[in-house]
């Protein structure tokens, strides 16, 4: 089983929109939507929840103001700057303990804390694995991490070939956990200045964890003396670009009905892209 | 004032806007911009300052004098994020896991552990014609963005117009950027993506009581369903940006909209004025 993880560094240069046609593409996958706190898989795949799960992590102070003797310990000690007029900022705190531990009169306890949500659910092209982070919650990496967990296990129950994930923007957190073990690593990338910087940024964290990247450049045709650049780029890094995909706003009107592009417009040149790039992308999987 | 310029999706156009708006304003008042995307800091491509000066971003992580240890075990104990392991004869420390709470040093019985900051990332800060401007980045590999973009909050000026620039998503980095500021941008586009990450922005934002406000990008398509959402909900919709090959190609060479069509400039300048007036009159979209 290999898995396969969609970064991109930076946001809306089209990681979902291309998972989701892969996951019409593969055959024999467990899909994994790693974007935990802005999850869009969801919208092309339109999934039946088969299994809703609490996600518990963490925990919050909570001062009981009967007890609190208003001393000014806490408020001095607590390094997260979550306690004003003697009460915690649950968006602040970061559930240490620390000020639990050092009142003089027991008067915090801590509280666990629900963080979020995770499914399991059946779409048209095969399970699924996805979560919602609560509001303005922490630990978005290990939820994210409890998502690939959930759907490796899967994987291997059924015996699939791949799993394929969608991973967040950025280069922090959640994406090193969407990538930390992954086999390959699909760097969807776009022929902006922003697009360019952001590439070598993603592709550090995965040379940093070891993990063989591709690099797929997408609407490559708003910005060509970009295109070349970043396959220069590309090319001098050892990296295969293994995509060129056009600007075509019919990747939008299949995200309005709701559908992966390969499965709406399957002769379009975004789609024969697309199919193209999953080709090359199995034959490495099953090669390395 | 503080306007802080947010999206849930990535992509939707932040960046755009956020050094469109400081760049319109630059000449009329104060102007500084916190890019506090530190994990993809894009601004520095389309305003181009001249970094002057920087400082390292550290977490204090402990660091044990083995002479004084006596391998209790307390400190293990109390740590929330099992950055510490006691072994018979040594601790082994895991600074990639520790928040920087303090609670362990504080708490050592032999007074043996002291705090040591591990640089993540650094602040730095120059002026870009006339714009004050401040940017955090993490360095690669490292998972923590929450610290690096506290110390660029911290530069913050607010006797002036502070603008910044939010990471996108709707978890822990996104609640660090924008909260204290005044007012939300929650920038978004017409797509089902957009709409449901706008979706999960805006009770973000509200959580956190700011008043918010929407910019609607790449506007013009047939899918309306985001301006039918901020009706139902109240929220007013300050500026539209068409969808337009022209702005998509200056976007793509690193030249934000007010710099390449001079003539919009009137248009953030408009944007400021509503959102003063909204502050005045103290009718932002606060409520659920």
């Amino acid at each position: 089983m290999k898995e396969l993880v969609v970064l991109s560094g930076k946001g809306g240069t089209g990681k979902t929109s291309i998972v989701g046609s892969l996951a019409a593409l593969a055959e024999d996958k467990v899909l994994a939507d790693c974007d935990v706190d802005a999850a869009d898989l969801h919208l092309l795949l339109e999934p039946v929840v088969r299994q809703k799960q609490e996600f518990w992590s963490g925990q919050v102070a909570v001062i009981d103001q009967e007890k609190c003797t208003q001393c000014g310990l806490c408020p001095e000690l607590c390094h997260f700057e979550a306690i004003k007029d003697f009460r915690v900022d649950p968006v602040s705190c970061e559930g240490c303990g620390f000020c639990r531990r050092i009142c003089p009169v027991e008067a915090i306890t801590m509280k666990e804390n629900l963080s979020g949500h995770w499914f399991v659910s059946d779409t048209e092209y095969g399970p699924l694995v996805h979560a919602r982070l609560g509001i303005a919650q922490e630990n978005s990496g290990k939820l994210v991490a409890l998502v690939r967990q959930q759907a490796r296990e899967m994987a291997e129950e059924r015996g699939a070939a791949f799993i394929i994930s969608d991973g967040p923007p950025g280069i922090g957190c959640p994406v090193i956990s969407s990538l930390s073990g992954a086999h390959m690593a699909l760097l969807v990338t776009e022929p902006t200045l922003s697009g360019i910087h952001d590439l070598e940024r993603v592709l550090g964290v995965c040379r940093h964890f070891n993990v063989p990247a591709l690099v797929c450049i997408n609407k490559y045709d708003i910005n060509e003396e970009n295109s070349r650049r970043i396959e220069d780029y590309c090319r001098e890094q050892g990296v295969e670009v293994a995509a060129r995909i056009p600007f075509d706003n019919i990747v939008t009107e299949a995200m309005v009905k709701g559908q992966p592009v390969v499965q709406y417009n399957g002769d379009s040149p975004v789609s024969r892209q697309i199919k193209r790039l999953w080709q090359n992308i199995a034959g490495r999987l099953a090669a390395n | 004032m503080i306007i802080s310029v947010a999206s849930g999706k990535g992509g939707t156009g932040k960046t755009l806007v956020a050094t469109s708006l400081a760049f319109s304003l630059k000449s009329r008042q104060p102007v500084q911009l916190l890019d506090c995307d530190v994990e993809e800091p894009n601004d520095h491509i389309f305003l181009k300052p001249l970094i002057t000066q920087k400082e390292a971003v550290c977490i204090p992580v402990p660091k044990v004098d083995e002479a004084k240890c006596t391998h209790c075990g307390l400190c293990a104990e109390i740590c929330a994020y099992n950055a510490l392991a006691v072994l018979p004869d040594r601790v082994m420390v895991f600074p990639e896991l520790c928040h920087g709470c303090g609670a362990c040093s504080y708490l050592c019985p032999e007074k043996a552990i002291s705090e040591e900051g591990r640089e993540i990332g650094v602040v730095e800060w120059g002026d870009a014609d006339g714009i004050d401007f401040v940017q955090g980045r993490i360095n690669v590999g490292e998972a923590m963005a929450p610290p690096a973009i506290r110390q660029v909050r911290e530069r913050a000026n607010a006797d002036g117009l502070v603008i910044i620039d939010v990471p996108p998503g709707t978890s822990c980095p996104v609640v660090e950027a924008v909260k204290g500021s005044h007012f939300c941008l929650l920038v978004t586009e017409p797509t089902p993506f957009g709409l449901n990450d706008l979706v999960l922005a805006v009770e973000t934002v509200r959580e956190l009581g700011i008043p918010l406000a929407v910019v609607l990008n790449r506007a013009g398509g047939e899918y309306n369903k985001v301006e039918e959402y901020c009706r139902e909900e109240n929220i007013p919709i300050l500026l539209t940006i068409p969808l337009e090959t022209r702005i998509a190609r200056l976007y793509s060479r690193g030249v934000t909209l007010a710099e390449g069509m001079p003539e919009t400039q009137e248009l953030f300048i408009l944007l400021r004025d509503e959102i003063r007036k909204i502050l005045d009159e103290g009718t932002g979209s606060l409520k659920r």
